[in-house]
């Protein structure tokens, strides 16, 4: 017996390798997106010995609009509709080089932003005509606030979140949910270089934990680790003045 | 490639009472490993696990920690002959709760080997370490298991290496505590067994005599071992309890896979609960529990009596603030006896009782690493609160007495032997140091490897 379907769009990420590892466990059946091949050929090994019903793996560049078809085609090929989908994909780039460079601020917006905005689209067209499915997007709390230390990112995250809560509008009366998770800043390779350590920082087992129980109590808007919705409540209240002063 | 390692202030070992200063590295796909290594600079490197190692072998004070977490990917498993390839970030407990269980062909089911008191350890930390478990007499260490490895070294690159293939160098890793390179992946040759229920037995011996007499009556049990109540002193100096296990033939299938710990010690308390007077009051009630008849027969999962602790996550944090140590020696069996009871006696004499003593005898298997802790002998495990200059003059009158048996102490559990101490009971070292890769240490390393060389002279001068 197999368990859900998840299509998974950026599965060498840290936080969607867990995800996938929980589904694993149930006997998922995947569908793996991802650049590189020689990764995902090692992450599809290790879930399958994990218990994964089935998996089946297409790499492509999630930012080439002409790689969206083929990528689409191959998932319906191999589980159809999912009954899942998760977005896991971004990147957070080098802001201080980022916000005097027109082209890194492009590629940021277009991987943060556009890409999963465009893919959303194709996914919710499908979904919608299923009638049933959850959208999971790995959005991020620097998308509640633009802030001088990440505003690009922040800013084509929280366009993200916007997109998803219009979505969620539009798919109301359908069978489709959509989940917006909200991580601060996770153990990954992608916050390597910010030089974090403490405990802000949130361990991507944890985050993965926190995303299968917001699965299962068909939440819409996840904050993980929890206590990031209150610090962020507080910031997005502080007065400019004030604000202004705080180098965040 | 430039890569900034975040800074953390005190990473501490399990024990606790050993904290240093690192830069990190979490890398999470072989070649971002390679990457790491490229950007070290001019620091030293070492593998970290899940950190289970209690004194300094796993502490790199000043240098750089590459976490092994995210290398953690389950690579093949060949059913029929029950030979896994893995990445070395992988737990063992990963392994109980994906290929442990699996039936064999022909019957029964594939287990680990050999398995030390904790289920939270990486593959390459019992690598490094050459673990032992309860079952030393049957299956010798864990490297005994271990097919192949690949390793990243600084000066060399990867490596492919087994037995017949770079074979120094697979000898030199084996319990090479993570100085030859970074341990990536490994093969593990697993063991079939009838199923994953064991026949546990519990009983009381009033002295050393009484355990090496059990010992010699349960050599067909694979699993044995002993706790001693250390505060016993004159007629009772040595009691204990002996527990032997056994597989039951026709046990489940598939097993309960073991739960996630249910307690666990969020803070380290300000005053350790364990005292001298907890620890008589909870020998007492260990002594009384087998009642009369000094003897309790049991069925249990075979997790459930190989990782008794594992059921109380941050159990190391009751020791308080400024943590414990722990000292496991092992000493041939032609000392061993009259040994074990000098330590015994010393313990008992100084009032620093040890909470958990572990008493276990180790067979005759040849040893596969170059610093294999293993040999054939009898082995003493013991913890100790951190109290200063007590425990400190304690432990080296341990030391003295189990080196003058011939015996060795156990690098895993240790953050404090003297390079003397090493080089007598690890007569290969040399020979081990010229395979360590240049670029990797430990502040274990730097007190007791060649570092250590000027300091050994100055003090027999």
């Amino acid at each position: 017996m197999s368990g859900p379907s998840l299509a998974i769009f950026g599965a060498a990420s840290a936080i969607a390798e867990q995800v996938a590892r929980r589904f694993a466990a149930k006997s998922a059946r995947l569908f793996l997106v991802a650049r590189d091949p020689a990764r995902l050929e090692r992450i599809a090994a290790d879930l399958r010995l994990r218990g994964a019903a089935s998996i089946a793996t297409h790499a492509a560049d999630l930012d080439d609009p002409m790689a969206l078809a083929p990528m689409l085609e191959a998932m319906e090929t191999a589980i159809g509709v999912p009954d899942i989908v998760l977005l896991a994909f971004g990147t957070l780039g080098d802001q201080s080089a980022i916000v005097r460079d027109v082209e890194a601020t492009r590629r940021s917006l277009t991987t943060n932003f556009l890409s999963p905005a465009c893919l959303l689209t194709a996914l919710a067209g499908r979904m919608e005509s299923a009638g049933r499915g959850l959208i999971v997007v790995l959005t991020s709390v620097a998308g509640e606030r633009g802030r001088a230390s990440n505003y690009v990112y922040g800013a084509a995250k929280g366009g993200l979140s916007t997109f998803l809560e219009g979505l969620r509008h539009r798919l109301a009366s359908t069978g489709v949910r959509v989940l917006d998770v909200r991580p601060g800043p996770v153990a990954t390779p992608m916050t390597a270089g910010l030089g974090l350590s403490g405990p802000l920082l949130a361990a991507p087992g944890r985050v993965a934990a926190d995303i299968e129980r917001a699965i299962e109590k068909r939440r819409s808007v996840l904050y993980t680790p929890w206590f990031w919705r209150w610090i962020m409540l507080v910031i997005r209240a502080l007065p400019e003045p004030i604000f202004h002063r705080m180098r965040l | 490639m430039v890569i900034v390692f975040p800074e953390v202030e005190d990473r501490r070992s399990w024990g606790r009472a050993h904290r240093a200063r690192h830069r990190l590295a979490w890398p999470t796909h072989p070649r971002a490993a390679a990457d790491v290594l490229a950007a070290r600079g001019d620091r030293s490197v070492l593998g970290f696990g899940l950190g289970r190692s209690y004194g300094d072998s796993c502490l790199n004070p000043g240098g750089l920690l590459i976490e092994t977490r995210g290398l953690d990917r389950l690579l093949a498993f060949d059913a029929e002959r029950g030979i896994l390839h893995a990445e070395a970030g992988c737990t063992l407990a990963d392994l109980l709760a994906t290929v442990v269980g699996l039936p064999a062909p022909g019957g029964g089911v594939w287990c680990l080997p050999v398995s030390p008191g904790t289920r939270f350890v990486t593959l390459g930390g019992a690598i490094a370490n050459d673990v032992h478990g309860k079952n030393h007499g049957h299956m010798g260490s864990f490297g005994r298991h271990v097919l192949s490895l690949r390793l990243l070294r600084s000066d060399r690159g990867l490596l492919d290496c087994g037995p017949e293939r770079e074979g120094e160098l697979f000898r030199a890793t084996i319990g090479g505590l993570g100085l030859t390179g970074l341990i990536l992946e490994a093969t593990l040759r697993l063991e079939r067994v009838p199923g994953l229920l064991l026949e546990v037995e519990d009983l009381r011996f009033d002295d050393l005599e009484g355990f090496y007499r059990l010992v010699e009556e349960s050599a067909a049990w694979p699993y044995t071992v002993a706790w001693v109540d250390c505060l016993a002193r004159g007629r009772g100096l040595g009691r204990g309890i002996f527990s032997r296990a056994r597989y039951l033939e026709g046990g489940p299938a598939r097993p309960m896979p073991p739960a996630e710990p249910r307690l666990s010690v969020p803070l380290a308390p300000p005053v350790s609960p364990l005292n001298r007077w907890t620890l008589a009051a909870f020998n007492a009630l260990l002594w009384r529990r087998l009642g009369p008849a000094g003897r309790r027969v049991r069925t249990l999962p075979w997790h459930r009596f190989l990782y008794p602790l594992d059921a109380i996550e941050g159990w190391n944090r009751l020791y308080g603030p400024r943590g414990f140590h722990q000292h496991q020696c092992v000493v041939p069996p032609k000392t061993a006896p009259d040994t074990v009871r000098r330590l015994l006696e010393t313990i008992a004499a100084s009032g620093q009782g040890s909470f958990l003593a572990v008493l276990k005898t180790l067979g005759a298997s040849a040893a596969p690493g170059l610093l294999s802790f293993p040999m054939e002998g009898t082995t003493l495990a013991l913890d100790f609160p951190e109290r200063g200059t007590a425990t400190a003059a304690l432990l080296d009158r341990l030391d003295r007495i189990v080196l003058e048996a011939g015996g060795r102490l156990y690098p895993a559990k240790d953050g404090r032997m003297s390079a003397e101490a090493f080089r007598a009971g690890f007569p290969n070292w040399r020979r081990f140091a010229a395979l360590a890769d240049p670029a990797f240490s430990s502040a274990f390393w730097q007190r007791v490897g060649p570092a250590a060389d000027r300091r050994v002279l100055e003090r027999a001068a």
